[in-house]
């Protein structure tokens, strides 16, 4: 504090009206930019409205019934990506693994789906597998569908951050005797995952769209509404303009969450 | 060495290195080594950078599998097996040899996840199948040992690194090792927070831990050794107590390091 006051400079109080004048260019920043977005968002609505094109009846009508296949949006996102953590987990042990077997199914199974599109994998799912005698409800088949792909690029992903941590911390855990399985459990486990966390936020938000792809099933999620309806009420635009603003909103409000988590995570190694 | 070199302390042999080599591809890092170790012996091991000194300190417990040779600590013995390392049977007499030695690292490796005291009891609990409490109540003595038992709930991100070393060597005793490995324990901390480590370690020393240090460290190799090992690619090119190795060198080799040494 003594050194602080000693240090004082010459014009009084100058340290707090630089600090002033710069909270308040902060402000002016995150208006104006606030002003930007709302600016054009309403020119664009006003646009669209002044066309005279836009059935209002058909938003008020059809609005809830649509946004409600936000939930089975969100249900398969989350079903999805939790069978491709697993997925992942296990595909980047077998391309860390040292067994040739173990290591060419699961370079096998990336270079496949990652090969591959996911419409083209979620047909498959949906045409091939019932032909090879196996039927599964178009919800399963879905999550299916999404999970594995995304399991295949998680894969990579898990593999890189298992060889991101450093190979004293298994050295130092084996060096205390643990068997092999203990240490990865126990030590490169918990601090691999700790690294992958935000990618897995990042492919969630990225699911999120990539969800309606399985509309083509017959899913009833947010996609299939929206479409089905506005083709039915003639009403296609009101229909992919209400879903675009539903997947729009889900992203932005996980990337927040993302954000703050990854925030969070950088700050403190706890 | 014969038996009246040997300081009044020390007990019977507890690590005993037999013919180690190592190569790495073709180059040949350990050139047959013989190492014995006494209960309550406090060996240091100086030598130039890449004469092998690190090698032969993860050989003894196989982090690195030696090409020839054998280990034997504390009754069990382990050979060399470059051809089938990854077996089993080999790797479970490896682990009954981890058991029986502790090693503190450069870069001190406390698992980052886990609390201090997490980091001490983790080993053993689930490896040795300890009690909770009983493991809780040895690792707060050895933190005590170290001197940072206020510290046990911190995580070691919030640690200098002379307390994270501290930590390690508390999370090492906590399996009450035969024999503890230090390679170069303080290589890798500030000038000012060497000292608060070389006196654990010397305390540790001189109540009668049985280590193997590889050291830059001549001063503390001279207070708290009984033996100074010197190593010159990939041999020992001489040992003996500290003031004869140290201080009146016979071999060529090991006057031109401590000349050099010396010098810098
Ligand atoms: N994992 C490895 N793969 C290949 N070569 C290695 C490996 N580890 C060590 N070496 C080689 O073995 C030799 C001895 O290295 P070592 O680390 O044992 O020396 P050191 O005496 O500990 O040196 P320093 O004082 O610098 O720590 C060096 O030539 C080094 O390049
Ligand atoms: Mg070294």
């Amino acid at each position: 504090m003594s050194a602080a006051a000693s240090l004082q400079p010459g014009v009084p109080g100058i340290v707090e009206q630089v600090a002033t004048a710069r909270r308040r260019s902060r402000v002016r920043w995150r208006l104006q930019f606030a002003l930007t977005w709302a600016v054009l968002l309403g020119l664009l609505g006003f646009a669209l409205w002044a066309s005279g094109n836009i059935n209002l009846d058909f938003i008020a009508s059809a609005g809830p019934y649509i946004v409600q296949g936000a939930w089975l949006t969100l249900l398969i996102c989350i079903s999805s990506i939790a069978l491709a953590v697993v997925l992942a987990l296990i595909g980047a042990l077998g391309r860390l693994s040292s067994n040739p077997v173990l290591n060419g199914i699961a370079s096998l199974y990336v270079s496949l789906v990652r090969g591959t599109p996911l419409l083209v994998q979620i047909f498959f799912v949906y045409l091939a597998l019932p032909q090879l005698g196996l039927t599964l409800p178009v919800v399963l088949g879905g999550i299916v569908a999404l999970g594995f792909n995304y399991g295949a690029y998680m894969t990579e992903i898990f593999r890189a951050g298992i060889q991101a941590v450093p190979r004293g911390q298994a050295e130092a855990a084996e060096a205390l005797g643990m068997p092999q399985r203990l240490v990865f459990r126990r030590v490169v486990l918990p601090q691999a995952f700790r690294i992958v966390i935000p990618a897995i936020g990042n492919d969630f938000i990225a699911m999120i769209k990539d969800s309606s792809l399985v509309y083509v099933l017959g899913v009833q999620e947010l996609l299939w509404r929206a479409s089905t309806l506005g083709r039915r009420e003639l009403a296609s635009l009101e229909g992919l303009l209400i879903a675009a603003a539903v997947y729009w909103g889900m992203t932005i409000v996980f990337s927040f969450f993302q954000e703050r988590l990854e925030r969070r995570m950088a700050r403190g190694d706890r | 060495m014969t038996d009246a070199a040997l300081p009044a302390h020390v007990g019977d042999v507890i690590v005993r290195a037999t013919g180690i080599e190592k190569y790495f591809d073709d180059n040949h890092v350990l050139r047959g080594i013989d190492l014995e170790v006494r209960q309550r012996e406090a060996v240091m091991i100086v030598g130039r950078s890449g004469s092998g000194k690190t090698t032969l300190l993860r050989c003894l417990n196989f982090l690195e599998e030696p090409t020839v040779g054998s280990v034997w600590i504390d009754g069990v013995e382990v050979a060399a097996d470059p051809l089938h390392a990854r077996d089993r049977r080999h790797q479970e007499q490896i682990r009954q040899i981890r058991l029986r030695a502790g090693m503190l690292f450069q870069e001190f490796n406390l698992f980052p996840h886990m609390s201090v005291l997490d980091n001490c009891i983790e080993a053993p609990l689930r490896v040795r199948g300890e009690a909770r409490q009983r493991a809780i109540e040895r690792a707060t003595y050895y933190l005590e040992v170290v001197g940072l038992v206020e510290k046990r709930d911190e995580f070691p991100a919030r640690l200098s690194g002379g307390q994270k070393q501290r930590v390690a060597i508390a999370r090492a005793l906590c399996m009450e090792p035969k024999v503890l490995l230090f390679d170069e324990p303080t290589s890798a901390l500030d000038p000012e927070l060497i000292g608060e480590v070389l006196r654990v370690m010397e305390d540790l020393a001189h109540s009668g831990t049985t280590m193997i240090v590889v050291t830059h460290e001549m001063h503390f190799a001279r207070e708290a050794a009984d033996r100074v090992v010197f190593m010159e690619d990939g041999v020992i090119a001489e040992q003996g107590p500290p003031e004869q190795i140290l201080e009146a060198p016979r071999d060529e080799r090991t006057k031109r390091f401590l000349r050099r040494f010396l010098l810098t």
